[in-house]
């Protein structure tokens, strides 16, 4: 089977009907047969060559778009834009406090999303409940993923923000963002553990271990790289997502550093969301957020792509 | 001997908490919709607000008709899907049906990699370049429309499109494709007349997953769709849907006014839409899953 799936990845013609579709078509006037023969590799060169037109716009739209971002940002992109705070108005200086906001955000995020994601994910997965709960649980999760991320920020300054007094700050922001890149979480780490040979778990438990001794000590660390992806590729989701944190914890500019989770902070996404709709400087202000829109994206691509690479890694070691 | 054995009962139990605790959230966000959006069906009834065709939440004799505002919506999601569709769904299927190992190991984490870009570097890009150039080349008096708009959200949603898609075709069995071809069929013909039927429902679940992500996507519409509360009557015009509206008002409204609650019930209508998309895609899948005999 493997054989024959490279045969056919390769572009061999083995199966093509015994018809090399490199073959020159045949003259015109050659009987019925090659004819509907040609006329069906026509078909296929046709819609191939469609099918490649699709993937080539693609890359090439979402090139462009990372083509313009860094061709406009890497000017202003310098060790001061990175580790100095903005000045006049937010036309001049770094974008220091920004970084350091959405870092904060997605630490508070991740703090508060890993260990209940985890724990659901090793409950479905390990201690297998029956079917009606793992129905309910998975489309929960299902449903959860696919709020809208402006919903999620109304629930956070609904429930965060007002219902518990945390009012716009780092804590507020940090939850409703880990509640965001909870599902997500959950997936990759189900995705791992069930990758775990069963084998394993068997030898553990034959052994005399416990189930929890099997989890801590035999499945965890083997799952543990498909999580860690799982974990980076949420980092990566946290960094970029702006509409949670818009009425939860993000602010146009900040004097201080924040100095407790209940100080609001500036953030990297809504800076650039700031300095293009607010604000008396529109020239400068775009060149500032051209950089910002720079550094977030180098931060996301880079973080997804190391993400990427990890899978990768991962999955051609188990074959 | 008991005492392990309480031990792990008590682990057990934990974790199970811990795994529907993960549902309360949806509860909750299910439950903050309701309690906050409600109050404003005291003032006006659920007809004049979704077909009442004048939001002016702001007035000093405000109205609250979202019809402008769904309708918005609905155009900025159709035109991105009629972007999104035929380009995630072709690369999904160049990638799986006719690239060969070494293109794939370079396509498949490159579209995964671009999937990570932020919708507001989108909404950023949209803005400043898309926008300015559209406005030039087709003579438009703003490029901020709905035009804009369903192009960029299209383009974005392209990734998400494709890797779903390819998880569907990757399930249909290679017996499909060895059968097809060993009657004598092209590869082309298996592709259109064997591989793409028996993936149907997975790619169906796919692009219905892709309408309600692009239904809830905020940033990127809240720059470049216009922001106009008015019923359009092309592509070319300004636009305001939900999800823009929700992110521009909130910041400005006090919490607890009519204009609050009026927003969260705006919410309630998206919650329930995406709702309905994210549970048919997940019928569409449940069968899918059956008809090619998988048990995941």
């Amino acid at each position: 089977m493997k054989r024959v799936k490279t045969a056919l990845n390769d572009g061999h013609d083995l199966f093509n009907g015994g018809y090399s579709v490199r073959e020159a078509p045949p003259r015109p006037g050659a009987n019925q047969f090659s004819r509907a023969v040609w006329n069906k590799q026509t078909a296929q060169k046709a819609g191939f060559f469609l099918l490649f037109m699709c993937i080539l716009l693609t890359l090439l739209f979402l090139g462009s778009i990372v083509y313009f971002i860094f061709a406009g940002g890497g000017k202003v992109l310098t060790w001061g834009f990175l580790t100095q705070w903005p000045r006049n108005a937010m036309t001049e200086g770094g974008i220091f406090p920004a970084l350091l906001g959405t870092f904060y955000l997605t630490l508070g995020a991740i703090i508060a999303a890993l260990p209940l994601g985890l724990a659901c994910a090793i409950y479905l997965c390990e201690y297998t409940p029956g079917n009606l709960a793992l129905n309910a649980i998975r489309i929960g999760i299902n449903n959860l993923a696919g709020v809208p991320s402006v919903v999620f920020g109304l629930f956070g300054l609904a429930v965060f923000v007002k219902f518990f007094g945390f009012g716009v700050s780092v804590l507020s922001g940090s939850l409703t963002l880990g509640i965001l890149i909870l599902p997500g979480i959950i997936s990759a780490s189900q995705e791992a553990l069930i990758a775990v040979p069963n084998s394993l778990r068997e030898a553990s438990l034959a052994l005399g271990a416990t189930q929890w001794q099997t989890i801590r000590k035999i499945v965890l660390p083997q799952a543990l790289p498909g999580i860690l992806t799982g974990v980076i590729l949420s980092v990566g989701r946290a960094a970029g997502e702006t509409a949670p944190i818009l009425f939860t914890a993000a602010a146009f500019y900040t004097r201080r550093y924040p100095d407790s989770p209940f100080s609001e902070v500036m953030a990297l996404p809504y800076h650039i969301y700031a300095l293009m709709t607010e604000g008396t400087h529109p020239r400068q202000q775009t060149t500032i957020a051209y950089g910002s829109a720079l550094v977030l994206l180098i931060l996301v691509l880079f973080i997804s792509g190391t993400a990427v690479f990890i899978r990768q890694r991962q999955r051609s070691i188990n074959g | 001997m008991n005492k392990i054995i309480s031990k792990e009962r008590v682990y057990a139990a934990v974790f199970a908490v811990l795994a529907f605790a993960c549902l309360f959230f949806l509860a909750g966000i299910t439950l903050v919709l309701f309690k906050e959006g409600l109050p404003l069906f005291g003032k006006i009834g659920l007809g004049d607000f979704l077909f009442g065709s004048r939001w002016y939440p702001t007035h000093e004799d405000a109205e609250y008709g979202i019809l402008s505002l769904l309708t918005g919506s609905l155009w900025v999601t159709t035109g991105a899907m009629l972007v999104c569709l035929p380009l995630g769904i072709g690369s999904a299927l160049y990638i799986n049906e006719i690239a060969g190992d070494r293109q794939k190991a370079v396509l498949k984490p490159l579209v995964e990699i671009l999937a990570g870009i932020p919708s507001i570097v989108f909404g950023f890009f949209g803005m400043v370049i898309v926008a300015p150039f559209l406005q030039k080349l087709l003579h438009l008096p703003t490029g901020l429309c709905a035009f804009t708009a369903s192009l960029i959200l299209g383009i974005m949603a392209v990734p998400a499109i494709c890797s779903l898609s390819e998880d569907a075709l990757s399930y249909v069995p290679a017996s499909y494709r060895e059968a097809s071809l060993a009657l004598g069929a092209t590869r082309w013909e298996t592709l259109i007349k064997v591989v793409l039927p028996a993936a149907g429902s997975g790619i169906s679940t796919a692009a219905i997953l892709g309408i309600s992500r692009i239904m809830g996507e905020t940033m990127t519409v809240l720059m470049v769709s216009g922001g106009a509360a008015i019923i359009p009557h092309s592509f070319f015009q300004p636009v305001r849907p939900l999800t823009s509206t929700i992110a521009a008002e909130m910041g400005e409204t006090a919490v607890g006014s009519m204009h609050y609650h009026a927003l969260f019930a705006i919410a309630l209508v998206l919650f329930t839409l995406t709702f309905i998309f994210n549970i048919a895609a997940e019928i569409l899948s449940r069968r899918y899953r059956i008809k090619l005999g998988l048990q995941r």
